[in-house]
């Protein structure tokens, strides 16, 4: 039996980059096999060479022994080739129903859909409302919207790009468990990831990618994780230095927050109490869309409350100001999204800091000291190992990873009082979020109060004192991490603290969350 | 084969000084073309346009004139635009502004006092203001379009022009012309260069455009606006206001017009008629686009557009165009300037015909 998809001697070059440079890569039917390697190894684009929305300058594609042109997308699905990506690719003003209609060709995009979209998402643990619209619909949501759609395509091979960053521990194992029944019904499955556990619990071949290039192939059910990592990063894999200071006083307080959804699919927060307290790290854990979004912007001041003592910042009734009012008091903030609010896309890194930095000196007489703004910006990229063309490179000129860094980096040299992480490592490489993490560790050693909200339960076991769980708006109590674990955590993250018969704005069904209904 | 327009990943520098002479260059082969189908001397026809209007020292002090309202409609319009914040009703506000401006000047008809033009001044862009300040209140309030309620008031503020000067302010030895006493003296403004009519507006809208570059560019506030209009969220995230970024954009918008209305009725004007401007707040938006929100490219923009009036009038005129055929090589013009800037963010891409096995298969 030929191979299912054959790749030889595929490159590519950008200006300035070469992102693939003589890759070879066999992939055989029923196989899981997962491409490693950091962000900017090339792993996203010779992924998009097999999904047809980039042209290889060189190389050939065998699929199924026949040579193949991809020259787009919609060839690629109709080959069989279907892709989840990282950043997804949804219309936002559409339902669940329409995106997956217009990937869809002929008569299967008919008025059977939502039926077989229930199907599938049942078949599968996916619950979805085919009825939704997507903008209303959390990180995690869509990337089930995008796994649906790709599954309805009957697809020989299902390329997942790092797929399992939203979901609980046990729907971590409901996704393993689907892939290999996709695997196992002849399916291949590309899995792109950097959690190493992950892919050695799962796939049955690993090609490593660095700078371009493969560096490995292997069994990653023979290897270590430090010997994974060392083929994909060329080095160890750092660990955070752990760190002695005891907790201070409290410098977070939410008393009895609660908030009403602003939109009909929103989250409405109910009585959530937290107190954060200098020099220690809080992680929330959760599965996103169970109100991560409302809370953070209750807590940033990009949305208003009316009892002012909800939020207190270091003593002061926060809840009632607005984001610079809170950044004033001493708040630093690291949101989800870095291009268009972390950061202004088209903007440089100067401007980039200067848009929450310049309280720092950086304005005088209400003029821009633009000598000032561009060393904060070249000093922050110098201290953060930034990898950027200097302060006038564009923000959207970054990968990921870099731009995160750049933005934790401008936020912890303001040295707030309070620091509140969403996401802080979503999509970075293992090399950057391990930085990331230092620096948050760091940062709390110096006595600040660090809140990390994230959906990567590794993550927080790793870097937190105390950890809480938010599910359907509401907020456990925060435990020590010593005194829990991940299974804990997990049934916490599918609503087991909720009493039943406690007030909800939605009837209380842990699997629902879960998906495992 | 077909043609595609793929993004650059970085803004081409040569095609940002380059877009303006593509665009001249396809402008004068269209003039040349559509001259010649008329049966005009194409050569004569384009120097008629470009260069007559400027060929005597009286004909560059109209042209830079003319300028002169549009600059500052431009520059005050570019803020708002910079800050996404859709200000149509320059206009309007460059006729309250007259309103406001000459309302002074009637008001101290025949007075000495060299005050006078400077409370015209402080009027006519508290006028300007006030006309801008209904959209920034009824959008910060009640969330309404300021698109649409700013271009309403543009008819609303020419209709109370027209009401007073048919009616209060009618001048009683007018001959029943809906028209104001002549302004005195005192209400003018000096005139720069003399055998011209050119007036020190036109030092008023350079300071403006220094203004604008320095509030755009150089401060905080100019910064965050820019930033409101880039990335919505980045500038809740960053907590810059968004109300306060609609009233400064609205109200900076309405200060420029109210003073270009002041500029035209102690100027060329010199009184209050129905009609004192023949759409400067329209072309303002034109301009300040073509200028691409930048003030520097807005005082080159302004100069073009107060060319093509000109040079539209004096074809009209000599060669007896049609209005219609100026109107439509002007709108040429502007439409190829706008069009070109496509090319900063983009390049042509031509692509073949896939190859014949993936089209097989």
């Amino acid at each position: 039996m030929p191979p299912r998809l054959k790749l030889s001697g595929i490159t590519k070059a950008y200006p300035g980059v070469v992102a693939n440079a003589g890759i070879d890569l066999v992939v055989v039917p029923g196989e899981i096999h997962a491409v490693l390697g950091e962000n900017g190894a090339g792993k996203s684009t010779l992924m998009k060479i097999i999904y047809g929305a980039v042209k290889p300058d060189a190389g050939t594609i065998a699929w199924e022994g026949k040579p193949v042109a991809i020259a787009n997308p919609a060839r690629a699905r109709r080959l069989g080739i279907g892709m989840v990506f990282q950043h997804f690719s949804l219309f936002e003003t559409l339902t669940t129903a329409d995106n997956i209609a217009l990937a869809l060709e002929g008569e299967r995009a008919g008025p059977s859909l939502p039926a077989r979209i229930r199907d599938v998402s049942a078949k599968y643990g996916l619950p979805l409302d085919p009825d939704r619209y997507v903008h209303t619909m959390s990180v995690g949501e869509r990337q089930r919207v995008e796994i649906v759609r790709c599954l309805l395509q009957d697809p020989r091979l299902l390329i997942m790009d790092e797929p399992t960053s939203v979901l609980t521990p046990q729907a971590v194992e409901k996704l393993f468990g689907t892939l290999r029944r996709l695997a196992d019904e002849g399916c291949s499955i590309l899995y792109i990831s950097h959690k190493l556990d992950e892919i050695r619990a799962l796939c049955h071949k690993a090609t490593v990618l660095r700078a371009g290039r493969v560096t490995g192939d292997c069994d990653p059910r023979r290897e270590s994780s430090s010997s994974l990592a060392r083929m994909m990063i060329g080095g160890d894999l750092p660990h955070p230095q752990p760190r002695t200071a005891q907790p201070g006083a409290d410098a977070l307080v939410i008393r009895d927050l609660t908030l009403p959804a602003d939109d009909p699919f929103g989250t409405t927060l109910s009585a959530i109490d937290l107190t954060v307290r200098a020099g220690e790290i809080v992680g929330i854990a959760g599965v996103s869309g169970n109100g991560q979004k409302e809370l953070l912007a209750a807590l940033s001041g990009e949305r208003l409350l009316d009892d002012a003592a909800a939020v207190t910042i270091l003593g002061t009734p926060a809840a009632r100001l607005d984001a610079g009012a809170r950044r004033a008091l001493g708040l630093g903030f690291v949101p989800e999204e870095r291009l268009g609010r972390g950061a202004v896309p088209e903007m440089s890194l100067a401007e980039n800091a200067l848009l929450t930095g310049w309280r720092e000196r950086m304005v005088a007489w209400g003029f821009v000291r633009a000598q000032t703004v561009r060393e904060y910006a070249a000093e922050t990229i110098r201290d953060y190992g930034v990898k950027a063309g200097g302060p006038d490179a564009a923000a959207r000129s970054l990968s990921g990873g870099n731009l995160q860094k750049y933005i934790v980096g401008r936020e912890i040299r303001q040295r707030p009082r309070v620091m509140i992480a969403a996401q802080p490592t979503w999509g970075v490489d293992v090399g950057a979020a391990a930085q990331i993490r230092q620096a948050l560790i760091d940062l709390a050693g110096s006595g600040v109060a660090v809140l990390v909200v994230s959906e990567e339960l590794d993550e927080l076991f790793e870097i937190c004192d105390r950890l809480a769980v938010i599910a359907q708006g509401r907020l456990s109590d925060p435990k020590p991490v010593a005194d829990t674990n991940a299974e804990e955590i997990g049934l916490l993250m599918a609503g087991s603290f909720i009493h039943a018969g406690a007030e909800g704005h939605r009837a209380f069904s842990p699997a629902g969350v879960l998906g495992l209904d | 084969m077909r043609i595609r327009l793929v993004a650059r990943p970085e803004p081409s520098r040569l095609a940002k000084w380059g877009s303006p002479l593509v665009a001249t260059a396809a402008v004068l082969a269209i003039g040349f073309a559509l001259f010649s189908a008329m049966g005009r001397d194409p050569w004569h026809a384009l120097y008629v346009f470009f260069v007559e209007p400027v060929d005597t020292l009286y004909d560059v002090g109209e042209l830079l004139l003319k300028a002169s309202p549009i600059m500052l409609c431009a520059i005050g319009l570019a803020v708002g635009y910079r800050a996404n914040v859709w200000n149509i009703g320059a206009e309007g506000q460059l006729v309250m502004g007259a309103i406001f401006g000459g309302g002074v000047a009637l008001a101290f008809h025949g007075a000495e006092s060299p005050l006078v033009l400077p409370a015209m001044l402080f009027a006519g862009v508290a006028g300007g203001m006030l006309w801008a300040a209904i959209p920034a209140f009824l959008r910060t309030r009640f969330n309404a379009n300021e698109i649409l309620v700013s271009l309403m008031l543009v008819y609303v503020a020419t209709l109370v022009l027209s009401l007073l000067v048919h009616d209060a302010w009618r001048d009683p030895e007018g001959f029943n012309f809906p028209q104001s006493k002549l302004f005195t003296q005192s209400a003018l403004l000096p005139i720069l260069v003399q055998e011209t009519r050119l007036n020190v507006g036109i030092l008023l809208a350079l300071v403006a455009v220094g203004a604008g570059w320095l509030f755009l560019r150089r401060s905080l506030v100019g910064f965050q606006m820019r930033v409101a209009g880039l990335a919505p969220a980045a500038a809740t995230y960053a907590g810059i206001s968004s109300s306060r970024t609609v009233w400064l954009g609205m109200l900076i918008g309405g200060a420029c017009a109210g003073a270009a209305g002041v500029g035209e009725v102690a100027g060329p004007v010199g009184q209050l008629l129905p009609v004192v401007s023949p759409g400067y707040g329209f072309a303002a938006i034109i301009v300040a686009f073509v200028g691409r929100l930048h003030p520097v490219g807005i005082l080159f923009a302004s100069l073009l557009m107060s060319l093509l009036y000109l040079g539209g009038e004096a074809a009209q005129m000599k060669l007896a165009l049609p209005s219609s055929v100026t109107g439509l090589f002007q709108g040429t013009l502007l439409l190829f300037l706008l069009a070109a800037d496509v090319f900063i963010h983009y390049r042509l891409s031509i692509v073949r015909a896939p190859a014949p096995a993936a089209r097989a298969a």
